[in-house]
């Protein structure tokens, strides 16, 4: 399956994906509302890590075996038929159990809505948007 | 030919679900003694809070067995298991033929003799039915006493807690949470409890279950001495493996079903998953009951493909626990509480923030996080995968640690980044 791979490389850290990846996210998919005049304000799915001069940006790996879901204790998590491991928030309770056993750390927590925030690969964009609007192509979608 | 699997919870699933991506022939029978299409156990603390519904409460949908070409005999008890003929008696007398049988039957509440127990309001804590016995008595309970401060006794307490309920907790060992959580980090939990209004009574026990002239429960005499007035008890001290009709069948019992890497029992063609068994145990070695929710799912998962002839080996069971009581969360993974001469423990303390490493050598074997447990599941890892953690020892404690504290290689090997 497509997955995102990221190009430390030539990441500059501008968290840019963050804040297209809340836009997406978001009741109103604009970029000034997302941020500014939504509430609970949309969390983003995709981390950036930095240690300044390394940085990158992280999301789910979708997994071929996920830790997440195998874990899930309400059965929230599972892994559809296209390879995608997706997230029901209408069965999530906030137990936090994927956030200890994902290995890469990928599940955030949002803690306005008790419900964790995990990347779904954009269902409704052909190119997950922190991918499409990377200025710097620091991160791909393909299949490897 | 059909598969039979007894027992209706996490490690069934896990067993469907492996056996469908191999064979989506083969006649799956699931049998349990519950009338419900799987749902989530966990969930009974949030039922009983009033946070989650009924109709929210299924593992899976509805549609599951249906989907999974599994036919599910619900509401039926498995009474034996005749290796020799290969089939299981149920409760009405009916036989059911197996060519490969699962045994995950579960745990079922240990509880110690003591007066009292055929009081009315004596109550346990850990299925459906459980909660809905609670729920119904609801407006009569001012004050329940709680025995045993694990997970399910302190779930229960928080539940009960937000329905309006004084609660009074009763624990053994000198902290809550004893079997995973160090003194530190048991002072936190119990401090965030005792705040929110549940009161704690540690090094002490309930002695005698006392009752008025109707046989309901009015009060419990503790060791010390102390007597306290409530309307029910709920015992939590834990769970033990609901082993008792396989191991008069034959099958090989210790303190659960013994099992090996391929989750087979003694006997041929009998497998066993989840709560019920003794399995093997990934940080040291031999074998343990681990009745853990991800355990069970990975055990059934290794038990389904064995069943369906797809050669898979299980690592062995690592606890890891998530609790989130009165808005602290709490996480363990492998060896979080165990004093050795062969560990070595990181730890830091900032307030109501906890974080601790341990380490065998130049792996973790443990790790505790209460208040911040952002990316956990980073350090779990590193435990499953025995990573050598030497060029990164002086990162593990900090609060932001992440992939960017990884040695380069490792980081891009585990994130696919060619």
């Amino acid at each position: 399956m497509k997955r995102v791979y990221a190009k430390e490389e030539v990441c500059i850290g501008c968290r840019l994906c963050e804040v297209y990846c809340r836009t997406e996210h978001s009741k109103s998919k604009n970029i000034i509302k997302a941020h500014k005049k939504e509430f609970p304000r949309p969390m983003a799915r995709v981390l950036v890590e930095e240690l300044r001069p390394v940085s990158f940006a992280l999301q789910c790996r979708h997994c071929d075996e996920p830790a997440c879901v195998e874990a899930c204790i309400t059965g929230a998590l599972t892994k559809d038929e296209s390879g995608r491991v997706v997230h029901d928030e209408a069965k999530c309770v906030g137990c936090w159990t994927c956030v200890l056993v994902c290995p890469h750390g990928a599940p955030q927590r949002d803690l306005e809505r008790r419900k964790i925030a995990k990347c779904d690969l954009c269902p409704d964009r052909e190119t997950p948007a922190c991918v499409e609007m990377c200025p710097n192509e620091a991160l791909v979608y393909e299949e490897r | 030919m059909s598969y039979v699997i007894i027992g209706n919870s996490v490690a069934a699933v896990g067993a469907i679900e492996a056996i469908r991506k191999v064979d989506k022939e083969i006649r799956i029978t699931v049998i349990s003694d519950e009338p419900y299409s799987v749902y989530s156990r966990p969930l009974i603390s949030e039922y009983l809070a009033g946070q989650v519904k009924e109709d929210m409460m299924g593992y899976r949908d509805p549609s599951f067995y249906e989907k999974n070409g599994v036919t599910a005999m619900l509401g039926k008890r498995v009474t034996a298991i005749d290796p020799a003929k290969k089939s299981v008696k149920l409760d009405n007398g009916e036989e059911i033929a197996y060519a490969k049988l699962l045994i995950a039957t579960g745990g079922t509440p240990f509880v110690p003799p003591m007066k009292g127990l055929e009081l009315g309001r004596v109550m346990t804590f850990i299925k459906m039915d459980d909660a809905k016995h609670i729920e119904e008595m609801l407006p009569e309970l001012k004050h329940v006493v709680v025995i045993g401060a694990g997970l399910i006794g302190l779930k229960a307490a928080e539940s009960l807690h937000h329905r309006g309920v004084k609660v009074t907790v009763v624990e053994l060992a000198n902290r809550v949470m004893a079997a995973v959580l160090d003194t530190d980090a048991g002072a936190i939990v119990q401090g965030a409890l005792e705040k929110a209004g549940v009161n704690i009574i540690t090094e002490d026990t309930v002695e005698e279950i006392l009752g008025d002239n109707m046989g309901l429960v009015n009060g419990v005499k503790l060791k010390s001495g102390e007597a306290l007035d409530c309307d029910a008890v709920i015992v939590a001290i834990g769970v033990i493996p609901n082993a008792g009709f396989a191991k008069e069948s034959g099958v090989e019992v210790n303190r659960g079903i013994i099992v090996d890497d391929h989750m087979r029992t003694n006997l041929p063609d009998i497998y066993a998953a989840g709560d019920v068994t003794e399995g093997p145990d990934y940080l040291n070695g031999g074998k343990r009951v681990m009745p853990i929710w991800p355990n069970a799912y990975i055990q059934g998962k290794i038990a389904g493909f064995n069943m369906a002839g797809v050669d898979r080996e299980f690592e062995g069971g690592l606890a890891v626990n998530s609790i989130e009581l009165f808005g602290v969360p709490v996480v363990t993974a492998g060896l979080s509480n165990t004093e050795s001469d062969d560990l070595e423990v990181l730890s830091s303390v900032e307030g109501d923030t906890y974080r601790k490493i341990v380490l065998r050598g130049s792996m973790v074997v443990g790790a505790v996080m209460v208040g911040n447990i952002d990316r956990a599941g980073l350090i779990t890892g590193l435990i499953r995968d025995r990573i050598d953690v030497s060029n990164m020892r002086d990162r593990l404690l900090a609060n932001d640690f992440g992939y960017i504290d990884f040695p380069v290689e490792l980081r891009k090997e585990r994130l696919g980044v060619s």
